[in-house]
């Protein structure tokens, strides 16, 4: 469509790949190369930490789901997504040094590694974690995926499948050759571009707009619940808006890719400065990005397809240069998503089924090809996936996290700091919380005032809390 | 699980309590500012920098202080620990 946007979005591509390339290195010459491979040798420094956190969070939902349901709902929109803020301190506090500490202790690698030391080796947690991982977040993936190819499309006016070939290509090979350390220096420079693409857009948006008491008053006359809490037709609740709080909010604790982040820090330093920096830039974007999709509403009142408000606005109050170089912060979202999505499935098959129940002697030289194997064959699977697009995107994507985070949050929560969970609770937990998040998502999500994965986490509580407790031989210890 | 009697694992765990007061902080205020000024009739709004106040206060004020809240507590409680085994020996 727009020759320049083009030009400047794959000059964003090269950078990417160049920065995912030049990371891989450490690969190469590491002595213990999953350590190195999965979790970047726990080398992370604060700044870093903080973007690949934040571009971790902020996927495909946040950027083009997002926006769009902010254009469509107005202010009641971005209260709900200023929900994720939380997430910025929450996920580094709680887990916190308690986790970094007993990981090296217990030389985990993965979230899985964590679990299956805590809960006395017992293999069902283990293969049941590494099964929701799979199964969840290569779902999570492929959608994340087809929001990527759609963005591409939609700017460049490449077809479906081969915009699809081109961000598979850009993906797959920084983080197969780089892995975690490719995936979070990328994430970085990344999360540097959605912060700074967002603020241009927004202030951008706001001239556009001729003020923001101008475009209050455009909204107002176009729906005056636009700029109300409840939404264009009053339908978001106080119940249902607050319980973003825990999906997006504190519930991200229980997801197996930000949490193998809890563990990547090299010191508390780091980790302190993480969670200053990530407050500040998950609730920067997650403001300008949202309050971009409002502002949109009186400028250009009649965009049909949702998810295109985000780079029609951007095409519309920004010279085609500067469009492209915001542009690639939906593309940076997206990206830095499906990076460590792509190899923290990579993890849960090679480092948690192989590794523990296949061949554990296997050689430092046969990991590293099956650790590069894997994460390609899975990278190609995703492309076959994603050439059929499944539909609603936002949903899908966060059907996938609320699952993780029914069947994650209490093992690992409670794993941490009450002594006498144990692996029974956490394999009823984890059984329960799939269990019930795909009943109550299927059959109870329209009488429900909240959403559906409020009920499953209370319940896993209860549930974890119990089976612990009536499976614990009487001499509790503490 | 045995849990050492380790002096960092008291601080790990007085600076995840802090982290669950702040989210309530941030909760309550959140919700009180959006559905206590937001709750009325649009007509009747009052407006900061363009903003409904609700909004303003709830979304943008509740960020510029949580993020506050989150820099003191970071600065003045929370305390550096090794992370790694030497760290027990200490």
């Amino acid at each position: 469509m727009n020759i320049t946007v083009t030009i400047v979005l794959f000059l964003f591509l090269c950078i990417i790949f160049a920065v995912g390339f030049w990371a891989s290195k450490s690969v190469q010459t590491s002595e213990s190369f999953l350590q190195e491979y999965f979790l970047g040798g726990r080398q992370l420094g604060g700044f870093i930490l903080a973007m690949t956190m934040t571009a971790t969070y902020g996927s495909a939902s946040s950027f083009i789901g997002g926006p769009g349901l902010a254009y469509n709902q107005g202010l009641g929109w971005v209260l709900l997504a200023m929900s994720q803020v939380v997430t910025g301190y929450f996920v580094l506090m709680v887990l916190g040094k308690r986790f970094a500490i007993i990981a090296r202790k217990y030389n985990a690698i993965t979230l899985i590694d964590f679990l299956k030391v805590r809960y006395n080796n017992n293999k069902w947690v283990v293969l049941l974690g590494a099964f929701t991982i799979v199964v969840f977040l290569f779902s999570a993936m492929a959608a994340q995926w087809v929001g990527g190819a759609r963005l591409i499309e939609s700017l460049t006016g490449l077809s479906y499948t081969s915009a699809l070939f081109l961000f598979a290509i850009a993906v797959l090979v920084y983080v197969v050759i780089g892995g975690f350390k490719a995936v979070a220096l990328t994430d970085t420079v990344q999360g540097v571009v959605m912060f700074f693409g967002t603020l241009i857009l927004l202030i951008a948006t706001i001239i556009a707009g001729g003020g923001v008491n101008n475009i209050m008053e455009d909204l107002v006359r176009l729906n005056p619940n636009m700029i109300t809490p409840y939404g264009a037709n009053g339908d978001l609740s106080p119940a249902y808006v607050s319980s973003f709080w825990i999906l997006v909010g504190v519930g991200v604790v229980g997801l197996p890719h930000v949490t193998v982040r809890a563990m990547s820090y090299k010191s508390s330093k780091a980790m302190h400065r993480a969670i200053i920096i990530g407050t500040i830039v998950v609730g920067v974007i997650m403001l300008n990005m949202h309050l971009v999709g409002v502002f949109a509403k009186p400028i250009l009142p009649n965009i049909d397809n949702a998810d295109m408000v985000m780079p029609t606005i951007a095409q519309h109050v920004l010279p085609p240069w500067l469009a492209g170089i915001v542009l690639a912060a939906p593309m940076a979202a997206i990206m830095s998503t499906v990076d460590s999505l792509l190899l923290i499935v990579s993890s849960a098959i090679v480092k948690d089924v192989y590794i523990n129940y296949v061949n554990p002697s296997a050689t430092n030289e046969k990991i590293k090809k099956l650790s590069f194997g894997v994460t390609a064959t899975l990278g190609i699977l995703v492309f076959l996936f994603a050439l059929q697009p499944p539909e609603l995107l936002i949903w899908l994507n966060l059907y996938a996290f609320g699952g993780l985070e029914a069947a994650f949050i209490w093992p690992v929560v409670l794993g941490l700091y009450w002594s006498k969970g144990n692996q029974y609770g956490a394999i009823a937990s984890m059984v329960t919380g799939i269990v019930s998040y795909v009943v109550v998502d299927v059959f109870y999500s329209s009488s429900l005032p909240v959403h559906p994965v409020v009920l499953p986490v209370v319940l896993t509580f209860v549930v974890y809390v119990l089976v612990s407790l009536s499976t614990n031989p009487k001499q509790a210890h503490l | 699980m045995k849990q050492p009697k380790d002096r960092r694992f008291a601080i790990a765990n007085r600076e995840a309590r802090i982290g669950v007061v702040l989210a309530i902080i941030h909760f309550i205020w959140w919700f009180g500012f959006a559905y206590g000024l937001g709750g009325e009739n649009p007509g009747e709004y009052t407006y900061i920098l363009g903003f409904p106040a609700w909004f303003f206060y709830s979304c943008i004020v509740g960020f510029v202080i949580i993020v506050l809240l989150v820099v003191a507590c970071v600065k003045w409680i929370f305390v550096d620990v090794p992370l790694d085994e030497e760290g027990e020996q200490r």
